[in-house]
């Protein structure tokens, strides 16, 4: 069961890379293109989330017919509905990091096999920041002792 | 930009979403690129194999890619400490905001949810202000 559902998980992290270089997200100059709409903007990337969206809209509704996952006991998809600081601020941050060097995580991640020292540092300081999240997150989790309760607590992957 | 430029954007696309709803219909998950990483090295111990085995199989088709297809792999122009800070910058924020391109843009935009869409909008938008007063600043073309 457990073998079968990471070689699922393998398996969609393979279609996924394949999706992404053939689109062109792996090409951080063809990324920074289309955030430059005031300069030498290039469109054609819309076509990705495009793409990408099309196929969820249809095949989630399909899926989330399903009483269960086919590999899964239960679906365990986020419930927190808020638009809150974190989010936006979040958002904002990525941003800011996505704009200064065409990367987001999926396609630096995939830059790694390349051994370009432009993505290792970049791969390298995002699981940095990434750690110092998991402080920042401890810290802030022990000064709010009465904060709501967390929706998330029960590990809902990131959306 | 022509018509034959949206070709591979769109096949990429088409797989990227494929990808996901393999990931939705046999895990019960959203593909997450950064909830994946990060949950790796913070989430919990049942939960690292289907992570750490997406990570593999990302890593798998990048080799395959590398192989197949090299021009599909490029650099960015941004100097390393620049890269260091939007590295940071990037790990961070994507776990504050739960998500990335991945997670909130494609995922969550599909199934309507007005947090990733909000996000997507967000991050999508300060971006393209990034980009543009790197330029100024920059003095670049």
């Amino acid at each position: 069961m457990n073998a079968r559902s990471n070689l699922a998980a393998f398996v969609a992290g393979l279609v996924f890379v394949l999706g992404l270089g053939i689109a062109g997200m792996t090409d951080p100059n063809k990324v920074l293109a289309f955030l430059d709409v005031g300069g030498h903007f290039d469109p054609s990337l819309m076509a990705v989330m495009g793409g990408g969206v099309a196929v969820c809209l249809v095949g989630y509704r399909l899926v989330l017919r399903r009483q269960r996952p086919a590999l899964s006991h239960k679906f365990h998809l986020p419930r927190q509905t808020r638009i809150d600081a974190r989010l936006v601020i979040g958002a904002v941050l990525f941003g800011v990091g996505w704009g200064l060097s065409g990367y987001c995580p999926g396609p630096a991640l995939a830059s790694v096999v390349t051994g370009a020292p432009s993505a290792l540092v970049f791969v390298a300081a995002m699981f940095a920041g990434m750690g110092v999240f998991t402080r920042f997150q401890a810290a802030t989790a022990a000064e709010e002792p009465v904060s709501e309760p967390d929706p998330e607590l029960e590990s809902t992957p990131a959306e | 930009m022509h018509a034959a430029d949206l070709i591979r954007p769109t096949i990429g696309g088409l797989l990227v979403g494929t990808a996901a709803v393999v990931f939705l219909h046999y895990n019960g998950r959203i593909l997450g690129v950064s909830g994946m990483a990060g949950g790796l090295l913070d989430g919990p111990q049942q939960e690292r194999g289907f992570r750490a085995s997406f990570l593999a199989g990302l890593l798998v088709g990048a080799l395959a890619l590398l192989l197949a297809l090299p021009s599909s792999f490029g650099r960015s122009p941004a100097s390393l400490p620049v890269l260091a800070v939007a590295g940071l910058l990037v790990g961070f924020g994507t776990r504050l905001g739960n998500g990335c391109t991945s997670g909130h843009g494609v995922c969550g935009t599909s199934r309507l949810s007005p947090r990733s869409i909000v996000a997507t909008l967000t991050f999508i938008g300060i971006g393209m202000l990034t980009v543009f007063l790197v330029r100024k600043l920059g003095g670049g073309s």
